[in-house]
C-alpha cells in the first residue's frame, strides 16, 4: 500500500513546486511594487514590505501617463476585435455556408499569408501609413491588426459554419429571408459561442501586440500599454521599485482578462488548435 | 466545444442542395479579400521588391539585384541569428511540448484521479498564467528579476546559499541566450498543457483500463497509449510553437536588444535593426524575406509529414 501512495504524493509535490516556480515572478513583482527605493536597497527583493508605498506605482503612472495608455489599448483592442469578427463572419459566410467555388484555396491563401512574419511587411506598412496619413494614428494600427487576425477568424468560423444545419437555412429562405437576414437573424444568434471565442481572442491578441504599435504609434499620446512598458525597459531608465511597479501595472489587465474570460479562453485555445 | 470540433462525417449528405444560389455569396467575401490584399499581399510583395535595392528609406531605391542576398550569405551576424532562432525553437516548441506531455499525463492520470479535478484546475491555471501576459510585460518582469545589481534572482540564489551561482544573466554573452531560452520556456509551457489536457479527455479510458489489467506500468501506458493518441495535438503544438519561435521579436527587444554584442540577436530583430536603426531598408527586407521563406518552407514540411503519417 505504502509503495503506491508515496509516489503519488511525490508527484503532487513536484507538480505543486513547479506551479510555485511558475508563479514566483508574479509573487515577487507583487512583493516589491509597494516598496520604497530605499527599503528595496537595504532589505533586498525578498523581504516583506514594511508598509504600502505607492511611490513606485505613482512615479511610473505619471511618467508614462499610464491612464492614457490603458485607454489607447482598450480602444484599439476593442475596435480590432469588433472589426475582425465582422470581417471573419462575412468571409466565413461565403466560404462555409455559400461554399463559393475555390473555397479550399481561398482558405489556404488566408492561412499561408497568416504565417508570414510581420517583419516582412512592417516597412511597407510604415511607408504606406505615412502616405495614407495613417502614420502615428490608432486607425492605421486597428486596420492592420484586424486584417491580420481575421485570417484565423475566417478559418475557425468557416469550419463552424460548414457544419451549420442546412435545413435551417433552407427554411429561412423559404420564409423569404434574404442572405443578409438569414445571416443576422438566424446564423449569428446560433453561433454566439464561437463569436465570443473570436472576440476574446482578438481582443487579447491585440492587447498583447508589440511590433506594430511600436513602429506605427510613435507619439506618447497614442502608445499602448505593452509598448510603453517595453520602451522604458529597453531604455534601462528605471530603478528597481519602479520596474516592479511597472510590471505590476502591466500584469494587472492580463489578470483581469484571465478572470473575466477564463472559460472562453480554455475553450478557445482548444477549439483553435484542433479542427 | 465538442460540437465545434467533432462532426466531420455529417458534411457529405447536404452538398446536393447548393447549386444556383452560390454566386451572391461572393459579395460577402469581397471586403475581406480586398483588405487582405491591401494589408498583407501588397506589403509583402513590396518588401520582396525592396530586398533587391539599396535604400536608406528616403529618396529613390537603387536597384542592385541579388546583391543583398549575396551579402547575407557572408554575414556572420545573419547566420548566428538563425542559430539563435534554432535555440528558441528548442526553448519554445520542443521543451514545452515534452514537458507539457509529461505534466499533462501526470495531472490527468494521477492528480485528477486521486486529488480531484479542482487540484488539476489550480495547477493548470498556474502553468497557463504566463501565457496571458503581453510578451513585452513578461520581458519587463524578467528584466527586473534578472538585473545583475538589484535583481531578485540573484537574491533568491543568495538566500538559498547558492550565491556563487549569481550571474549577470542577460549581460554575459555566455549566459544571455540560455537565459532568454529559460524565460521563453516559462512563458510558453502553459499552451501545450492546455491543449494536451483537452486532448486527453478524448482518449478512451477503456484503453488505459485494459492496459492496467495487463499489468502495464504508468510509463508504458504513457508511451504506448498517451503519446500515440495525442498525436494530432502534439503536431499542432509543434507547428504553431515552431512558427512562433521563428517569428520571435518582442522578448529579444525587451530583454536584450539582441545583445550583448550579437549574442541573442534573431532574424526578426536583425531586420528591425536594419530598417529602423541602420537605415539599410534593402538589406533588412532581404533578411525579412528570407525569414518568411524559411517559415513557409518549414510549415509546408510539417504539413507534408502530417499528411504522410495520417
Amino acid at each position: 500500500m505504502n509503495t503506491r501512495i508515496l509516489p503519488r504524493h511525490a508527484v503532487l509535490v513536484a507538480l505543486a513546486t513547479l506551479a510555485l516556480v511558475m508563479l514566483l515572478p508574479f509573487a515577487l513583482v507583487l512583493l516589491n511594487a509597494f516598496k520604497t527605493p530605499a527599503e528595496y536597497s537595504t532589505n533586498g527583493p525578498l523581504a516583506l514590505p514594511e508598509g504600502i508605498s505607492l511611490d513606485g506605482l505613482r512615479a511610473f503612472w505619471d511618467r508614462v501617463d499610464f491612464g492614457g495608455k490603458l485607454l489607447n489599448s482598450l480602444l484599439i483592442s476593442t475596435a480590432v476585435a469588433v472589426l475582425a469578427v465582422v470581417v471573419s463572419v462575412c468571409n466565413a459566410y461565403a466560404l462555409g455556408i455559400g461554399r463559393v467555388r475555390g473555397r479550399t484555396w481561398i482558405l489556404a491563401f488566408f492561412l499561408i499569408a497568416n504565417t508570414l512574419p510581420q517583419e516582412a511587411m512592417i516597412y511597407p506598412w510604415y511607408t504606406m501609413a505615412k502616405e495614407a496619413g495613417l502614420y502615428d494614428s490608432r486607425l492605421g494600427v486597428i486596420i492592420i491588426c484586424a486584417v491580420l487576425q481575421c485570417a484565423f477568424g475566417t478559418y475557425l468560423m468557416s469550419s463552424v459554419l460548414g457544419q451549420f444545419p442546412r435545413e435551417i437555412i433552407e427554411a429561412a429562405h423559404l420564409d423569404g429571408a434574404g442572405r443578409w437576414r438569414t445571416l443576422t437573424r438566424v446564423i449569428l444568434p446560433m453561433s454566439r459561442s464561437t463569436l465570443t471565442v473570436m472576440f476574446v481572442f482578438f481582443f487579447i491578441w491585440t492587447w498583447n501586440e508589440f511590433l506594430i504599435p511600436l513602429i506605427l504609434l510613435i507619439s506618447e499620446d497614442n502608445q499602448t500599454v505593452p509598448v510603453a512598458l517595453g520602451r522604458l525597459q529597453g531604455e534601462r531608465m528605471m530603478d528597481a521599485t519602479m520596474s516592479s511597479a511597472s510590471a505590476l501595472l502591466g500584469i494587472l489587465p492580463a489578470l483581469v482578462f484571465f478572470v473575466l474570460f477564463q472559460r472562453t479562453l480554455t475553450r478557445g485555445v482548444t477549439v483553435g488548435a484542433i479542427k | 466545444m465538442a460540437v465545434l470540433t467533432r462532426a466531420r462525417p455529417a458534411a457529405q449528405h447536404r452538398t446536393a442542395s447548393r447549386p444556383h444560389r452560390a454566386r451572391g455569396y461572393w459579395l460577402f467575401l469581397l471586403p475581406g479579400l480586398v483588405l487582405f490584399t491591401v494589408v498583407v499581399i501588397v506589403p509583402f510583395l513590396m518588401n520582396v521588391g525592396y530586398s533587391f535595392t539599396r535604400w536608406p528609406g528616403v529618396g529613390d531605391p537603387e536597384w542592385i539585384g541579388l546583391e543583398n542576398y549575396r551579402r547575407l550569405l557572408k554575414d556572420e551576424v545573419f547566420w548566428s541569428s538563425f542559430r539563435h532562432n534554432a535555440a528558441l525553437v528548442i526553448a519554445m516548441a520542443v521543451i514545452p511540448a515534452i514537458l507539457g506531455l509529461v505534466l499533462s499525463a501526470l495531472m490527468f492520470d494521477l492528480v485528477a484521479r486521486h486529488f480531484g479535478g479542482r487540484t488539476v484546475t489550480v495547477l493548470r491555471a498556474a502553468y497557463y498564467l504566463p501565457q496571458l501576459l503581453p510578451i513585452a510585460v513578461a520581458g519587463v518582469v524578467w528584466g527586473w528579476m534578472l538585473h545583475p545589481q538589484f535583481g531578485a534572482l540573484n537574491s533568491v540564489l543568495d538566500a538559498v546559499g547558492l550565491g556563487s551561482l549569481g550571474q549577470d544573466w542577460l549581460g554575459d554573452p555566455d549566459f544571455a541566450l540560455a537565459t532568454v531560452m529559460a524565460v521563453m520556456v516559462w512563458f510558453q509551457l502553459g499552451y501545450p498543457i492546455v491543449i494536451f489536457m483537452a486532448g486527453l479527455e478524448r482518449v478512451d479510458p477503456a484503453l488505459h483500463e485494459a492496459a492496467a489489467i495487463d499489468g502495464a506500468t504508468w510509463l508504458q501506458r504513457f508511451r504506448h497509449i498517451t503519446i500515440p493518441q495525442l498525436r494530432p495535438e502534439i503536431f499542432v503544438v509543434l507547428l504553431t510553437c515552431t512558427i512562433a519561435a521563428l517569428k520571435v521579436f518582442g522578448p529579444i527587444y525587451v530583454l536584450t536588444r539582441g545583445g550583448p554584442g550579437n549574442a541573442t540577436t534573431v532574424p526578426s530583430y536583425f531586420s528591425f535593426q536594419n530598417f529602423f536603426e541602420k537605415a539599410s531598408v534593402g538589406y533588412g527586407s532581404a533578411v525579412a524575406t528570407t525569414l518568411a521563406v524559411i517559415i513557409l518552407v518549414i510549415a509546408a514540411l510539417f504539413l507534408r509529414i502530417q499528411d504522410r503519417s495520417s
